[in-house]
């Protein structure tokens, strides 16, 4: 009792405002997810990489306009068609003091392809690394392979004599239950040291004085916070306990955004929504009757049958972006003249459907998560409701995630609603090998629901080998087209990506959903 | 005595089997942890070759013997998620919740007696009307609602208190507290408040209900006839009889608010227990879910065995059976 009455006494005493303005400039930003782990090879989690690229630099870059760049390797060239070599930068220094040579590159990159990595497939075709001397290093390949800079993006280096001393030169992984130094501690060469990680409570970090490149930020340190409840996290950044919220729950962005010194910025992320068709012989909702989605004049009549506008003003508040391909306008192989959606028609509709032999409509099944994308149940509802109109049934089925994808994955569904990032890559290789190509054990990893397009499967092969980036756009735009042609999938829009901040914080906003605290600047 | 504590152990043994195989079952049907884990665009042969390696592709009934056999040599398994050993995962999380869970305790037993004996002794005034009427209210509101309340009110408007975390915690080796800083005690009071709440309502009426009993019983009209003086009589001779079933029922709600303190934990992100269970959920990281259950079980168990052990102690009419 007595302890209590203490506590109780201390608290009231120290109840006094908590704003405390700080003489450092310090971002606080919080978002849903904590990082996973301070292992770059622990996780695949796109999350968790964007917050070690604070702390980690990768061979190549984005910069602001999301286009590689120079980082640690200042130039590289094709010796063969399957070696290439890296110059890499000198007078680099890790966090804790350690040179930054050749000798760091090899060892993070065995540690990358060691078997044990859980992100392994991150760089599934480097098969060996080579010191050249003591700043050039070659990567050896298993052939010939144009998105390798795309893919050494998302590599962090991590200084070799750090990983010994702690005895982290072997990845950590949840399959073998190896759990490092590594995972709650970092030594990298980024913009940010990190200082501090209590797991599911905050992550401080503080700048890095001896970047080895011209910092474009103005702080001093950096806390993150993870804050799981949306109405908490809101509550936090309302309350100045927090600068910036990345993502803000879209309903509660229009009371933000009329809030007194806080703003929300909004654009299209990359993240492209669209519905997935079953290419089986036969519908799950129609057992024994052809399957009318195998006809293109029926998923020609399924894309007319779609409100757009109705979708992005009324569920989406007007901040998607409808689209017409599988990737975003910022991805590799994107094209203004495909991304153009068939019209909402009702009558042109119902008159393809007669045409290939509905006129009746018929009965599919439609899946859909509900707690994956932005209003995803609800979009799902539109599309029904849409598609009743041309008469075709749509039989729901909404569940959450953890349930719903690997449904998916096992092709349940005959129709059903997906959404297609292009990350890590940024190249529209990735729908096209994974969504787009015939499911064969290497290609087609995500398309479980029988699309087999001999001419895709010829480009797609095509492309992967292509080392003249021209002719490699070109070809991934031939597979566009065609996808748009024969509405292979049925695109619905790019969902926007939504953060909140004091009027204080200018950050500039990424389709990617990567914050980028770098380019960040804090005025009092 | 020996007879009847092994027959105990027994039956706990065999509720904590029960435990594990509903949980073992249970998750099999939250989803498959292996489309959670992979990135996009992975082939079929990553899948397959992440699914051995979990050992996800063994049947269901090897899984659990494993997992038994595992469980027996003190091995939980590995989080899917944070790729830790989930004993050290569940560890480090314990003094957040046991920390919350303490404070919340001694705040509904500090406020809940005094106005369970006021609403006893005082019936018709105004002040035990009005906490009669707010008690209803507070164990009628879901305790989200509650939280979400008091930060709104405490963190958002008035700005007086954090809307969540821990504050800065002192590190004292193998358990990190929040008591020792000025931010940590600030940190405590919303969360606490709103894990307690259910409880003060609880005990308040717990101790009305008992003190009214206890005061229209012989001895205490017997007392009052005495002359002895009224203070005295309320609080060595009604109250110290009034408070013994609220003993048990503290202790009983003690094992209750750890084990569902999930709530309180997920709104003002409190790293403790209930915050990693939230978050495995939508993982789904099974061997944290799996393990926390077990927790969760062994704790019932215990405290129900310790429990019927103070009975038999306390009333010797129960050792015979």
């Amino acid at each position: 009792m007595k302890t209590y009455m203490k506590t109780l006494l201390a608290g009231l005493a120290v109840m006094v405002p908590l704003a405390t303005p700080s003489l450092a400039n310090t971002l606080r930003w919080s978002s849903a997810g904590d990082v996973i782990s301070y292992d770059p090879n622990a996780q695949v989690d796109s999350f968790t990489q964007s917050v070690h690229h604070m702390v980690f630099d990768p061979l190549v870059r984005r910069n602001k306009d999301l286009v590689l760049e120079p980082a640690l390797a200042t130039s590289w060239e094709v010796i063969e068609p399957n070696r290439w070599r890296f110059k890499l930068r000198q007078g680099v220094k890790f966090h804790e003091g350690q040179p930054f040579n050749a000798d760091d590159v090899v060892a993070t990159i065995q540690r990358q392809i060691d078997p044990g990595a859980r992100n392994r497939e991150n760089l599934s075709t480097v098969t060996g690394v080579e010191k050249v001397d003591e700043y050039t290093v070659d990567l050896i390949l298993r052939g010939p392979y144009p998105l390798l800079l795309n893919d050494l993006a998302a590599i962090y280096m991590m200084s070799k004599p750090w990983m010994e001393e702690h005895d982290a030169l072997k990845p950590g992984n949840a399959s073998t239950g190896v759990v490092t130094y590594a995972s709650n501690h970092a030594n990298g060469t980024g913009a940010f040291k990190l200082k501090s990680y209590e797991p599911d409570s905050r992550s401080v970090f503080e700048v890095n004085k001896g970047w080895w490149d011209k910092p474009q930020h103005n702080l001093d340190e950096v806390e993150f916070r993870p804050i799981a409840s949306d109405a908490t996290r809101v509550a936090s950044l309302l309350s100045g306990e927090v600068d910036m919220i990345a993502p803000v729950p879209l309903q509660d962005a229009d009371r933000i955004a009329a809030t007194e010194g806080l703003k929300v910025v909004e654009n299209p992320s990359l993240r492209t929504i669209f519905l997935v068709f079953s290419y089986r012989p036969e519908l799950h909702a129609a057992p024994g009757k052809p399957n009318p989605l195998l006809d293109v004049r029926v998923r020609q009549a399924l894309w007319h049958a779609i409100d757009a506008d109705t979708i992005q003003k009324r569920l989406m508040r007007g901040k998607s972006r409808t689209a017409a391909m599988l990737v975003a306008p910022a991805v590799t192989g994107y094209d203004k003249s495909i991304d153009v959606p068939l019209p909402y028609d009702v009558d042109k509709a119902k008159a393809l459907l007669a045409e290939a032999g509905y006129p009746d409509g018929f009965k599919t099944g439609l899946g859909c998560p509900n707690d994956r994308y932005i209003a995803d149940e609800q979009i799902c509802l539109a599309v029904a409701s849409m598609w009743a109109k041309v008469g075709v049934q749509a039989e729901l089925s909404v569940e959450s995630k953890t349930t719903y994808f690997p449904r998916t994955d096992k092709g349940e569904f005959d129709s059903y609603l997906l959404g297609w990032a292009s990350l890590p890559p940024m190249d529209g290789f990735s729908p096209l090998q994974a969504l787009l190509a015939t499911n064969d054990g290497v290609f087609g990893g995500s398309n479980a629901d029988g699309l087999s397009n001999p001419e895709i499967d010829k480009l797609a092969r095509a492309a992967a080998v292509e080392l003249d980036e021209a002719k490699r756009v070109d070809l991934l735009k031939q597979a566009f087209r065609i996808t748009h042609d024969q509405v292979l999938y049925l695109p619905l829009h790019q969902q926007p990506v939504a953060w909140a901040m004091s009027d204080k914080v200018d950050m500039p906003q990424f389709p990617d959903e990567y914050v980028r605290p770098w380019f960040a600047q804090i005025r009092k | 005595m020996i007879r009847l504590l092994s027959v105990r152990l027994l039956q706990a043994v065999l509720v904590m089997l029960a435990v594990a195989a509903i949980a073992f079952v249970m998750f099999r049907f939250v989803g498959d942890p292996v489309a959670s884990m992979v990135r996009e665009g992975a082939t079929q042969a990553e899948k397959d070759t992440l699914r051995v390696a979990l050992g996800l592709d063994r049947p269901v009934l090897v899984q659990f013997v494993n997992f038994v056999g595992q469980v027996l040599t003190g091995d939980l398994g590995t989080s899917f998620r944070y790729q830790q050993p989930v004993t050290s995962l569940l560890l480090s999380r314990l003094p957040a919740t046991l920390e919350l869970v303490v404070v919340a305790t001694v705040l509904a037993l500090a406020v809940g007696i005094p106005l369970g004996v006021l609403c006893a002794l005082k019936p018709n005034s105004f002040l035990s009307r009005l906490t009669q009427a707010t008690t209803l209210v507070g164990i009628s509101m879901p305790t989200f609602v509650t939280g979400l309340l008091l930060i709104l009110i405490f963190a958002v408007n008035l700005r007086w208190l954090p809307s969540s975390g821990r504050g800065d915690l002192v590190d004292l080796g193998l358990w990190q507290t929040g008591f020792l800083s000025l931010s940590g005690l600030k940190s405590l009071i919303l969360p606490s408040i709103t894990l307690a709440l259910f409880q003060l309502t609880l005990i308040m009426r717990l101790v009305r209900s008992e003190m009214i009993d206890v005061l229209s019983s012989d001895y205490i009209r017997f007392a009052f006839a005495r002359g002895l003086p009224r203070a005295y009589i309320y609080r060595r001779l009604a109250l110290r009889n009034a408070l013994m079933p609220v003993v048990t029922v503290t202790g009983l709600q003690i094992g209750q608010l750890i084990a569902f303190a999930i709530v309180t934990e997920t709104v003002f992100q409190w790293p403790g227990m209930g915050l990693l269970f939230t978050n495995a959920v939508g993982y789904p990281d099974v061997p944290v879910l799996a393990a926390y259950l077990l927790f969760v079980g062994f704790l019932f168990v215990m405290i129900n065995m310790i429990v019927d052990i103070l009975y038999t102690f306390i009333d010797p009419r129960l050792r015979t059976r």
